[in-house]
């Protein structure tokens, strides 16, 4: 099943990633041919049957709401790419 | 033989009495490690300096009569994508290649309670995403049994790093298949334990319901050992399951007398190398002639499990990789000029290609108007093969099956092809998501390149998949022959 270059696009913003025109027909043709294996899934009937989102039954693991110790913000921003009074630094959000 | 050859109730025998010091354990990994990982590449990360020091430490402990760690004094090897305080921490990837951790995972913790030595960090496909470590964008790893041909992955570094003798264990993680395919391919032990038995707290989420951590050792007995010291609870990991972790040490005893075998025929038909398959029939038969009994049986939706896992698992991928935006760690773009470039250009500069597959592949399952079509309909044929699974264990004790269809194969055989690259993974995936455990021992040779046999088991069953592992191990030769390097 092919893809078109469009959809490519689509995706690759909301995965922000910039694709180089070889990229794009590359992923084109690829996820095409993966999608259309995986359309074998359709084969199956799966009416009434409930998805697996974890294999555990284990859900809402809480712990109380109290205070515990973090990591020293000097810690936090050792990997930091650009830092400035103690908060990681971006480019403006808005314009 | 080398020193690691020796069985590890021996090496901490001779420790004791003094015959033999920590600081000679880790002094002979790195000067193995110098000798041959030039031509293997199994390691990102060497930290001698800090492994010599530990050492030191370690053999002071030794003149104090205090209870020893488990793994006392055992250098190890630690995939790259398990976080490491103070030391590098990549997964392969140029995004991370500056990474320095500042803390440690669960499982790094727990093997210095311990009193493991880690040694460095190991080399993997990036994010651990590939099946033949030729993913990682620093350099690929060979394989020690022919160096012309792929250890496996995605923990290639750490299956090649056991099986050359540079470690006495490594750990490493598996999404699809990653430590037991590598571990076939190695002619090595490795196991994937049930989900949620391994905290995966420090482990970098490739995808979250399936990964986990295991270890990769030279024979079944060593596994049990790094397992006991790994398993169990942990508050900082909430998909951790709250079990009582058994003593899987004395689960070895040698007896499969009566042990029911299933062998699913989905794993051994068209695509499997008739030397695996030879492999497999031989060990079976070894089984028996120590009192187990084995049967064909069917897992009827086996054929529809690789298409329901490069779904979920890269749509899974897709979200976890999202934290990669350049912002509060890994590199960022110099070519940025505004804050969409920064998220675009650091994550298109610093992601490789199988990387970049993979997430369009996960987002495009996730998008709107796909959701149900792709994602949700995965999510009910893994369902569906969970319960195949439920049902043959009510038959059966144990199930078994070729690790991987075929040995080994050259490097650069494949890259062009994604499609061939995922099919090496059809014998393991299906046990990743069924969340059970199981395990690759080595039981034969095909093409002169070691073959695995998979043995897999119930939920929290690790005790009998061991326990079978090892009888059949115990009965062959493979665990003792090394490769030529």
């Amino acid at each position: 099943m092919a893809i078109g270059i469009h959809e490519v696009e689509h995706v690759a913003k909301l995965a922000r990633l910039e694709l180089t025109e070889e990229e794009k027909r590359l992923f084109a043709e690829q996820l095409g041919a993966i999608l259309e294996y995986a359309a074998k899934l359709n084969e199956l009937d799966t009416s009434g049957v409930e998805p697996t989102t974890h294999v555990l039954p284990i859900s809402n693991v809480l712990r109380g709401d109290e205070i515990r110790p973090s990591w020293p913000l000097e810690q936090v921003l050792r990997n930091a790419p650009d830092e400035e009074d103690g908060q990681f630094k971006v480019p403006a959000v808005l314009e | 033989m080398s020193l690691f050859d020796t069985r590890l109730q021996e090496l901490h025998g001779q420790l004791a009495k003094g015959e033999l010091s920590v600081s000679d354990l880790v002094e002979h990994s790195l000067q193995r490690i110098a000798e041959v990982d030039g031509r293997i590449g199994a390691f990102l990360h060497v930290d001698g300096d800090r492994a010599m020091e530990e050492a030191k430490r370690l053999d002071g402990a030794l003149k104090e009569d205090k209870p020893r760690g488990l793994l006392f004094g055992l250098p190890a090897g630690i995939k790259d994508n398990i976080v490491t305080e103070g030391m590098k921490t990549t997964c392969a990837s140029k995004f991370l290649a500056n990474y320095e951790p500042i803390y440690d995972a669960t499982v790094v913790a727990r093997l210095k309670e311990a009193q493991a030595v880690a040694i460095g960090k190991l080399n993997m496909d990036e994010f651990a995403m590939g099946g033949s470590n030729e993913n990682s964008a620093f350099h690929p790893v060979h394989n020690p049994w022919n160096l012309d041909h792929v250890p496996g992955g995605s923990s290639g570094g750490s299956a090649a790093a056991v099986a050359a003798g540079e470690v006495y264990f490594a750990l490493g993680s598996d999404t699809g298949g990653s430590i037991r395919q590598p571990a076939a391919y190695c002619g090595v032990v490795g196991l994937k334990p049930t989900y949620g038995l391994v905290s995966r707290f420090g482990l970098v989420a490739f995808a979250s319901s399936l990964d986990q951590i295991g270890p990769l050792t030279k024979n079944v007995e060593d596994a049990a050992w790094v397992l006991q010291a790994i398993a169990g609870h942990d508050a900082m990991d909430s998909t951790s399951a709250k079990v009582d972790i058994p003593d899987y040490i004395s689960a070895l005893t040698g007896d499969v007398k009566g042990l029911r075998i299933g062998v699913p025929r989905e794993y051994l038909g068209e695509g499997i190398d008739p030397a695996v398959r030879d492999a497999v029939q031989a060990a079976l038969k070894q089984l028996e002639s120590l009192g187990a009994v084995w049967e064909e049986t069917s897992l009827p939706h086996t054929e529809y499990a690789l298409a329901a896992y490069y779904l979920l698992a890269s749509s899974e991928a897709s979200s976890n990789l999202a934290r990669y935006d350049g912002v509060r760690y890994g590199v960022r773009s110099a070519n940025a000029d505004n804050l969409m470039e920064v998220y675009t250009k650091s994550r298109s500069e610093g992601f490789g290609p199988e990387v970049k597959r993979r997430i369009m592949l996960g987002t495009y399952a996730l998008s709107s108007g796909y959701y149900d079509a792709y994602y949700l309909k995965a999510q009910k044929v893994r369902t569906l093969i969970r319960r195949d699974f439920d049902q043959a264990f009510e038959r059966y004790d144990v199930l078994i099956s070729p690790t991987a269809p075929t040995p080994a194969f050259r490097l650069g055989s494949q890259v062009n092809d994604p499609l061939t690259m995922y099919l090496n993974d059809i014998c393991t995936i299906p046990v990743s998501l069924a969340g059970i455990p199981a395990i690759s021992v080595p039981c034969g040779f095909a093409q002169g390149l070691p073959v695995g046999l998979q043995i897999m088991g119930r939920p929290f069953d690790e005790s009998t998949v061991l326990r079978v592992a090892h009888a059949y191990e115990q009965s062959t030769e493979f665990h003792n022959m090394r490769p030529a390097l």
